[in-house]
């Protein structure tokens, strides 16, 4: 039997959800405790040099911390179509069933319903532990809806991190409000330092009742941007700084921003290719401006590395994504479902699932831990690439066929590092391999030496090791780096033997468009 | 004349809305719509009207010819 939750009427156990919301609209304002229920369990899985504060505040955020995303996933509400800006990678006007990349949405939601669906996903997906808004447009450009979900969700769900992404133009006036509703992560797209760049990048914005164009709007903005970034790390609150590669206009200057971030506090620093695509409709897309190639980012995202931690797990989601960052269960928790479903909110129930999820955490480290102690005796220069299929846990749990990304490792004799993931949409469907798709996936992963997965068939497995990719099913449903390391150690001594040559791989190629479901 | 949004090319992002100095734009059939009655073109508050300046898709708030010119009261 579960225990009443003492902290008030929001976290009642079976409560079917007008019940809940009913108590929320009636105590309006009664104080509870966001900070205690959250898991406290004292793993330091994943921790590394951090200092304990930001770990506990990263720990199970699956954008800021690379280890829980694995683990532990978000969602995003669509509250906010409105925006500020005009940016040349984006266009509001196209929205079709077939169109999936980020700023483009199913549905709208209002505040009342984003916080019952948020409430809903926390009753069917216990490891949901953030709630993002992320537009379609800007949080900011729509302050009034962003700030009621994320009242209505931390009196129903207290125990639910709120973060917002926004472009930072209107950050600096809202920076008070966002402290008084405990939003701890903020995430602000910053593409350019230098407004010369920034022209090329934002046609115009919108700001106190008038349309700024060129250089002047990027100054603007930029001012905005960081002096919001400033009073955000002053304030407490952990940033995160998106910035989207653009060749041939921001790929060398993103070393610059890296540095002007870094020194305004920002915590983390995701570089992301662009999405282009003529079909998108975007400036950049029909103008034909091309995204990076997976070597390209990789290499922009080593360089600024040693100035400061680099995402690399970010999957451009959508704003109305659900579930681990890899899937998107938002079909499942449609407003015409949610509306039909008896949910139960039971912060019990999703504090002992954590538990479960931070054992496990804890034994993946120990497993890689003891790993890297016997590759510690290893002396080579050699640094491979490897594509993982999982399906979470930090497991290679996934059949070939079936992935949808696989994820990618750099493995040399100082470790294993996550390094990216790359999309592949079903290869196979319905269970038979589609042979069209199968040279997609190996595009995907040239630069791989080895893929290692559950389990594979005959024909791609043939395929795989024609293409100089070695297929690894030996490890099914292990963790993830321990396998890697230990197969690399294996690959180490192949080699030292002569029994293989160690060649050096290409490029791979990066899938469009944000992924579906 | 008065403003008037483009059905068609309206993305419902509703940017406009709030934007309004006469309360003049409103949610209809999945769009947005300007009441021509109340439009003001902005004369009296703005340089630029103010729906055309924030709407995200290019010529989708444009000058409604079937009405006359607005003119402010004296």
């Amino acid at each position: 039997m579960q225990e009443t939750n003492e902290q008030g009427t929001a976290v009642e156990q079976s409560k079917p959800l007008d019940d809940l919301m009913q108590k929320v609209a009636e105590h309006k304002g009664c104080g509870t405790s966001g900070g205690s229920g959250k898991a406290s369990c004292g793993s330091s899985a994943g921790q590394g040099d951090l200092p304990t504060e930001i770990w506990e505040k990263v720990k199970n955020h699956p954008c800021y911390s690379e280890e829980a995303h694995h683990h532990y996933a978000r969602m995003h509400v669509a509250v906010a179509p409105a925006c500020n800006i005009q940016c040349n990678y984006c266009n509001r006007k196209y929205d079709c069933a077939n169109e999936s990349r980020p700023g483009v949405v199913s549905e709208k939601l209002t505040p009342e319903q984003a916080a019952k669906k948020v409430v809903a996903v926390a009753s069917t997906i216990p490891q949901m532990t953030v709630l993002g808004i992320a537009g379609p447009g800007d949080p900011l450009a729509n302050p009034e809806k962003t700030f009621r979900t994320f009242e209505l969700i931390s009196e129903m769900a207290p125990d639910i991190k709120l973060c917002l992404s926004t472009n930072g133009l209107a950050l600096p006036e809202h920076v008070e409000t966002i402290k008084k509703f405990n939003v701890d992560h903020v995430t602000i797209t910053i593409n350019m330092v230098d407004p010369e760049v920034g022209a090329k990048i934002y046609p115009w914005i919108f700001h106190e009742h008038k349309r700024y164009k060129g250089v002047e709007a990027a100054k603007l903005l930029s001012d905005h941007q960081l002096r919001g970034l400033e009073m955000l790390t002053e304030a407490g609150i952990l940033c995160k700084v998106n910035s989207v590669m653009i060749p041939g206009i921001n790929d060398e200057h993103l070393v610059e921003v890296n540095k002007a971030v870094k020194s305004r506090g920002a915590f983390l620093h995701n570089i992301m290719p662009l999405i282009s695509a003529p079909e998108h409709g975007t400036v950049f897309g029909l103008n034909g401006q091309r995204g990076p190639t997976a070597q390209e980012l990789k290499a922009l995202q080593d360089k600024c590395e040693g100035e400061m931690n680099m995402m690399r797990h970010c999957r451009q989601c959508r704003a109305d994504a659900v579930g681990l960052l890899g899937e998107d269960r938002s079909a499942e928790f449609t407003t015409d479902k949610i509306m039909e479903m008896d949910v139960q909110y039971d912060p019990e129930v999703r504090r002992e699932y954590q538990e479960t999820v931070e054992r496990e955490r804890e034994a993946k480290v120990v497993a890689k831990q003891a790993e890297l102690e016997e590759i510690a005796g290893e002396q080579s220069d050699i640094r491979v690439l490897v594509a993982v299929a999982t399906k979470g846990s930090g497991r290679i749990n996934e059949h070939f066929g079936h992935a949808k990304e696989f994820q990618i490792y750099e493995l040399s004799t100082a470790g294993s590092k996550f390094v990216g993931h790359r999309r592949v949409d079903l290869y196979c469907q319905g269970g038979y391999g589609d042979e069209d798709a199968l040279p997609t996936v190996i595009r995907a992963i040239s630069d791989c030496h080895a893929v290692f997965v559950a389990k594979i068939g005959g024909c791609p497995r043939d395929e795989l090791k024609g293409a100089g990719i070695e297929p690894v099913d030996g490890y099914a449903h292990e963790f993830i780096e321990q396998s890697a390391l230990a197969w690399f150690k294996d690959y180490l001594g192949r080699v030292q033997s002569g029994e293989i040559e160690h060649i050096d791989r290409g490029d791979a190629a990066i899938r469009q468009g944000a992924y579906v479901a | 004349m008065a403003y008037k949004i483009v059905s068609s090319q309206c993305t419902a992002c509703s940017a406009c809305e709030p934007e309004c100095p006469n309360n003049a734009i409103r949610e209809k059939d999945g769009t947005f719509i300007i009441k021509p009655e109340k439009c003001t073109e902005c004369i009296g508050y703005f340089d630029d009207p103010q729906c055309v300046a924030v709407c995200p898709v290019d010529d989708t708030c444009i000058i409604d010819n079937s009405y006359p010119r607005y003119e402010a009261a004296v």
